[in-house]
């Protein structure tokens, strides 16, 4: 059995706002596998934020241990966690946070540069990616010169060019229309099928996370339930 | 994060917001301009100054009575003739020796007519001084000896008496009294505003009787060489003051006065630089302040780059950089735009501007610097940022 992509053992995360302590999370369990697929539900202030930022190596929990890629976080730099963010996790998030006047192919290209590669690897491995999700004739164009599904596939060609173990995508469908939101999660099933990067969405969503092969349910900062999605017109049929 | 990337970055989140950049360099512009053409304009003068009093011939000594300080009364000469010749015996040799005694007179020429200084001199004084002549003769020995009315004229006296004609045979009256042109000096032109060619050398003696006087303003000496200066200024001071035991004397060389003019422009010129020098603090400060403004306009593009891999070192650096550019490039202007005012300044006013590799430098360096120290603060800020409230950031 190879490594879990990450996993998180009883993990809390207190937050201290003027004084006072907010616990986000309250003892959180999970594994993920290399290649899985899986959907974080729940409300606002279920902890699910929370979570994915820790997953992703944002940010470091309060009491228990988180192992990202075989590295336990609990030693690690802001240098070192951000170079392990660099190699095994990949972000989507809902407002693209593409940056803007930057050229498709530059913003593809970011990760990258923090990695050290020369620009002309960078520029050939972006274009790659670029072509991946579909946008292989948008490489010069800006994101204000870009449709939101477009915008959100190149976040995805973005999160994906440095070949991540992981790839969080938080509310990824949120600012798209039912239809775009209906091919940009296509387009992740896609990539997670082909690449064998595990596939985390974080979503409030229920019909997006009735998807993921797997669905953690999120409450008041812990996992209320972690298995297949009930999927209703299967249930009537034993 | 290669520092080339580095750079490039930087560059780009200038040229982004390329209003605000130009207005936060504007404050470096003219502070580093400021600082060039005042400090050029402060060793202009100094240089000025220097040449004058170097142009005026080597290895001279100037007795007068009194103090040489800038705040002494001037004392009304006791010095004649006879001291003149006591000093002489001292020196060993006539043409080492040159005396004034000065007035302001009015002088006519048929209907033109000129106030000036008139300087009853001896005929030694183009051998102490450097003075050469466009026309005509200097005095000689013998139109001292014997007191006779001939004058030579500074260049402007000449054009005001005389315009465009040539005045070495003509007659002019000075206070009254006719003499006869016998030269014309080659002009020295103007300095620091004061017309060097506005005065007439007439004989010692014949100075004496037209002011009605005996007295001699000061001894000007010509050593044989640098090395003897001193020791013969303090023997001619001994024996003035053996003779006028009631007067105190000074004996000044070029190095003293050098000394005493430098100091005083050393510190005008400071005093400007350090003038000037705040403004490109202020300026300093304005960068300081539009890169806080830009770490929290941009805090998502922060949160961002860290999410994708950017250590706070790379965050920190790309800020800092982006300082450093905003003052050299700024420095770079400020230092083209204060050499072409100080061109300027030189071509167009008596001020004549000298600019100084020093000066040059130390603007660039202290903007460079100004750069990197209030460039510090907003990069270390932004480099701190918790990504996970960047993201969060509107």
């Amino acid at each position: 059995m190879t490594t879990p992509a990450v996993e998180a053992v009883d993990v809390t995360r207190t937050y201290e706002l003027d004084g006072v302590s907010v616990p986000a999370l309250r003892g959180v369990s999970l594994r993920i596998p290399r290649g899985d697929y899986l959907a974080i539900a729940g409300p606002s202030g279920s902890g699910k934020s929370t979570l994915m930022h820790l997953l992703g190596g944002l940010d470091r929990p309060t009491a228990g241990r988180l192992v990202i890629d075989g590295q336990d976080v609990a030693g690690l730099a802001p240098a070192q966690l951000a170079r392990l963010r660099n190699e095994t996790i990949g972000f989507v998030f809902q407002a693209f946070h593409l940056l803007p006047r930057t050229s498709a192919l530059d913003n593809v290209a970011l990760p990258l540069v923090y990695r050290g590669m020369g620009a002309l690897a960078r520029r050939r491995t972006a274009a790659a990616m670029l072509d991946r999700v579909g946008l292989g004739h948008r490489v010069k164009h800006r994101p204000n010169q870009l449709s939101g599904g477009e915008q959100q596939r190149v976040a995805i060609a973005r999160a994906l060019v440095t070949e991540p173990a992981v790839l969080l995508a938080d509310e990824p469908t949120g600012n798209l229309d039912t239809a775009t939101g209906g091919a940009v999660l296509a387009l992740l099933e896609e990539l997670n099928a082909e690449s064998g990067v595990a596939l985390v969405l974080v979503t409030h969503d229920r019909e997006v996370a009735a998807r993921a092969r797997r669905r953690i349910a999120m409450r008041d900062g812990v996992v209320v339930t972690d298995a297949p999605p009930r999927i209703p017109h299967q249930r009537e049929r034993p | 994060m290669r520092l080339a990337e580095a750079w490039r970055v930087a560059l780009d989140a200038l040229r982004a917001n390329r209003l605000r950049s130009g207005l936060t360099m504007l404050g470096v512009v003219i502070g580093v301009a400021a600082v060039v053409v005042l400090v050029a304009i402060g060793t202009g003068a100094k240089q000025t100054v220097e040449r004058q009093v170097e142009g005026l011939g080597s290895n001279l000594l100037i007795v007068v009575p009194g103090q040489v300080n800038f705040n002494a009364a001037p004392t009304l000469s006791p010095l004649s003739l006879s001291d003149v010749d006591a000093v002489t015996r001292l020196v060993g040799d006539r043409s080492r020796v040159a005396v004034t005694v000065t007035s302001g007179e009015r002088v006519t020429a048929g209907t033109a007519s000129a106030f000036t200084s008139v300087l009853g001199v001896m005929e030694t004084t183009p051998q102490v001084f450097i003075r050469s002549l466009a026309r005509g003769a200097y005095l000689t020995r013998s139109d001292v000896d014997t007191a006779r009315r001939v004058a030579v004229l500074g260049a402007s006296v000449a054009k005001r008496l005389f315009g465009d004609r040539d005045p070495v045979g003509q007659q002019a009256s000075i206070a009254g009294v006719r003499f006869r042109v016998i030269g014309v000096f080659a002009s020295l032109g103007q300095s620091l505003g004061i017309d060097r060619d506005d005065e007439i050398h007439i004989p010692v003696t014949t100075a004496h009787r037209l002011f009605g006087t005996t007295r001699v303003d000061g001894i000007a000496i010509k050593a044989p060489d640098r090395a003897a200066i001193g020791a013969l200024g303090d023997r001619i001071v001994a024996e003035l003051t053996r003779r006028h035991p009631d007067t105190e004397f000074s004996a000044v060389t070029q190095e003293q006065i050098l000394g005493v003019l430098g100091d005083i422009l050393g510190v005008l010129t400071g005093v400007l630089a350090a003038i000037a020098g705040i403004s490109l603090l202020v300026g300093g400060v304005g960068v300081s302040n539009i890169m806080l403004v830009s770490v929290r306009a941009r805090t998502r593009e922060i949160g961002l780059r860290k999410a994708v891999g950017a250590r706070p070192r790379d965050i920190g650096v790309q800020f800092l950089l982006e300082a450093v550019l905003l003052t050299t490039i700024g420095g770079v202007t400020g230092m083209a735009l204060g050499v072409g005012a100080g061109l300027v300044v030189s071509a167009l006013s008596p001020v004549p501007a000298a600019i100084t590799w020093w000066s040059l430098t130390l603007a660039f360096g202290v903007s460079a610097a100004v750069g990197i120290a209030f460039g510090v603060v907003p990069a270390q800020r932004a480099g701190r940022l918790d990504p996970v409230v960047a993201l969060r950031s509107e």
